[in-house]
């Protein structure tokens, strides 16, 4: 029975110990197909959240369904079935150092499937066409730029054709051009693939370009949501400040310090 | 009084905090051991660290045997001389090499050049997020990436000691016999009559494999468990290196304990 | 990243030259030597006193390891001790071969020394040496030394 919903996450709380609760009561839907970015500032736990999604953490209160099936109810087998429909791509790309780009490309078919090496050869051959590589095949990832880099760890996270993509900050650090090159291929991936992506990010200009659908996390709590339209016509005064990059508002421009008058006319010595 | 009681808590914290660590550490090797089935089944894994570790350090205990080999031919005549039985240098030589300083030296040597690399290479890898790629790609690391590792050193250990000892006697030959001049029949004779291969050859073998298991075993936890920063993965370095050290040195009085107390 | 042929090249090398120091050192540094393997029959012998004799000690005679010690047990019927040695079948003994305990050196290790005797039928798998010498124990000798001396000094002052 097909859902409707690729990611169902309900009233998801998460702590890393007692201190400090790094996501409180979180509720959103990733439908099949769209993509949807979940933004915020630093440390507001976007990143948590994709590890959340993935299995790699487990939630202390409330629920995360992928497919249809509680993550955190999922033996190691199971949790390994799932993980094989989903991929990840990590914020500088992750790419294993001590092999080519093609055995990076190539890792997920040799370790998963049984496919004869010539086989193996053109479908990485087709997966580093898709995003523009091919030439750079038998380049050590040491040798890639950043933003090669990146589009590498892209082909090897869509090796095995997958029905779920998260991308951790996929624009961070990049330029100009390799940004459009970058939200380009999410999207038109996700299209071809049929898959559905969960884009974490705080690069509001070319996520906006792509994007479905966006949540915006502050604090560990969801506090707005909407269209891309939505979002850039929004008043609420965090999502403007976003959005419009505001250096005051909502989010303070000054860490909470003594009043300035009296600071700069105390006389007494350190 | 409150310092003191800091003092103290401080102390306790401490303690609970490294058998925390101790326990984990001993619940990664065993999840080491259980995942080793890919490290055989897929053999060119194992092979490569065998490589990384083993013949990367060739050089250093190949020098270092002989030279060391050489020191005792010196050092071993000079007494010996005195008591007038130069002749029975070869059996100095053979079994300070074959009993002790084979295994133990090999391992402190593996432990700087091999077992530090294998954490760093693990923290790297840690740091720039390999493992948790590996993970999402539904990948065991610890199958993947640990156990081949650990594995080449276990096996490289027993053949390096081999080789620190073979080419320490050699060392021991040529400042002996070559240079000083005892008699080379007295020296190989004597020692033939005197290493027995049961009791030393077998006994230093056994050693070297512990260490080996000590070691690397050491060197992958660390590298694991390193925090993912550049000064994270610097500190586990350097905790390889120390703890495995000091290990090595402890199992080798215990061994020797058990080894010996009979002759 | 090299070549997968390379690495496997020098990993061959590696172990190989691991093996050979190993061998090196069984056999040109210790003694291996076939004893351990088969070819050997069992001949016991019984003594009073074994004194430091220890089990894979050498039995040598002419000066030449002939076997090992295999076992060393303690007969309760007859308060001896019971030494089972494994002799090469290269070297048969006659039936009244005797067997001694001799220190190689003055205060070394202890083994067992054969004297063939001139019986033309030799000792077969399992049976026992007649003749047997007990270990030389130093605390004996030096009591039958000062034993002597004492012996000695009043008959001196008698002969004066």
């Amino acid at each position: 029975m097909p859902d409707q919903n690729a990611v169902e996450i309900a009233d998801l709380s998460f702590a890393y110990d007692e201190t400090r609760e790094v996501l409180s009561g979180i509720n959103l839907v990733i439908p099949r197909g769209k993509v949807v970015a979940i933004m915020g500032g630093s440390g507001c736990g976007k990143t948590t959240l994709l590890r959340l999604i993935g299995g790699a953490l487990r939630a202390t209160k409330g629920a995360v369904r992928v497919f249809g099936q509680d993550v955190s109810r999922l033996n190691a087998d199971e949790l390994f079935d799932m993980r094989r429909r989903m991929s990840m791509l990590f914020q500088f790309g992750a790419l294993f150092t001590d092999m080519s780009t093609f055995d990076n490309v190539a890792f997920q078919m040799r370790e998963h499937t049984k496919l004869p090496e010539p086989l193996i050869r053109d479908l990485v051959l087709m997966k580093l066409h898709a995003v523009g590589l091919r030439g750079a095949e038998g380049l050590m990832p040491s040798e890639l730029s950043g933003g090669m880099a990146r589009r590498v760890a892209l082909a090897r996270a869509i090796a095995l054709d997958p029905e779920l993509m998260m991308y951790d900050e996929p624009f961070a650090g990049l330029d100009p051009i390799s940004l459009g090159v970058i939200g380009q291929l999410i999207r038109t991936l996700n299209d071809a693939l049929g898959a559905t992506s969960i884009v974490v990010t705080h690069d509001v200009q070319e996520s906006l370009k792509i994007v479905d659908y966006i949540y915006f996390v502050s604090e560990g709590r969801i506090i707005a949501e909407g269209t891309a339209a939505d979002v850039k016509a929004s008043k609420a005064p965090f999502v403007h400040q976003f959005v419009w990059g505001e250096a005051d508002g909502p989010v303070p421009f000054h860490y909470p310090a003594a009043e300035y008058g009296s600071a700069l006319l105390d006389v007494r010595p350190r | 009084m409150t310092r003191v009681l800091a003092l103290v808590t401080d102390l306790g914290s401490r303690v609970t905090a490294m058998i925390w660590r101790a326990g984990f550490a001993a619940r990664f090797f065993w999840a080491t051991l259980r995942h080793s089935g890919t490290a055989f089944r897929r053999f060119h894994l194992t092979v490569r660290e065998l490589y990384f570790a083993g013949v990367l350090s060739l050089i250093i205990i190949v020098v270092s045997g002989l030279f060391v080999g050489m020191v005792l031919g010196l050092q071993g005549y000079d007494t010996l001389a005195r008591y007038g039985s130069s002749e029975s240098l070869g059996v100095l030589v053979a079994l300070s090499l074959v009993r002790e300083l084979g295994p133990v030296v090999a391992a402190l040597l593996f432990a700087s050049r091999a077992g530090s690399a294998i954490t760093a290479e693990i923290g790297l890898m840690k740091a720039t997020e390999q493992l948790d790629a590996m993970e999402m790609m539904a990948v065991d690391p610890v199958a993947r990436v640990v156990a081949p590792r650990f594995w080449g050193g276990v096996l490289s250990m027993p053949l390096l000691a081999a080789l620190f000892s073979a080419m320490g006697i050699f060392g021991g030959y040529l400042v002996g016999v070559v240079l000083i001049g005892v008699d080379v029949g007295q020296f190989w004779s004597q020692m033939q009559a005197a290493v027995d291969f049961r009791e030393d050859v077998v006994n230093g073998v056994i050693k070297s494999v512990v260490f080996g298991i000590a070691v690397t075993g050491i060197a992958v936890f660390e590298g694991y468990d390193a925090p993912p920063t550049a000064e994270g993965v610097s500190r586990a370095t350097t905790r390889t290196v120390v703890t495995s050290s000091l290990a090595v040195l402890a199992l080798d009085f215990v061994l020797t304990a058990f080894m010996f107390r009979g002759i | 990243m090299m070549k997968r042929s390379t690495l496997d090249l020098w990993v061959g090398v590696f172990v190989a030259i691991g093996f050979g120091a190993l061998l090196f050192l069984s056999l040109k540094v210790a003694n291996l030597t076939s004893l351990d393997a088969s070819d050997v029959y069992k001949v016991k012998a019984r003594f009073d006193n074994i004194g430091g004799l220890k089990v894979r000690a050498p039995v040598k005679s002419a000066g030449v390891v002939v076997g090992r010690i295999s076992d060393i047990r303690f007969m309760t019927d007859t308060y001896e001790a019971e030494v089972v040695m494994s002799i090469d079948t290269r070297y048969p003994f006659p039936r009244d071969t005797s067997a001694k305990i001799l220190t190689s050196g003055l205060l070394g290790d202890q083994y067992v020394g054969l004297q063939a005797g001139g019986d033309t039928v030799n000792l077969k798998t399992g049976e026992t040496l007649k003749l047997t010498q007990s270990a030389i124990v130093l605390e004996s000798l030096i009591g039958q030394f000062l034993y002597s001396k004492a012996a000695e000094g009043p008959e001196k002052s008698e002969k004066k």
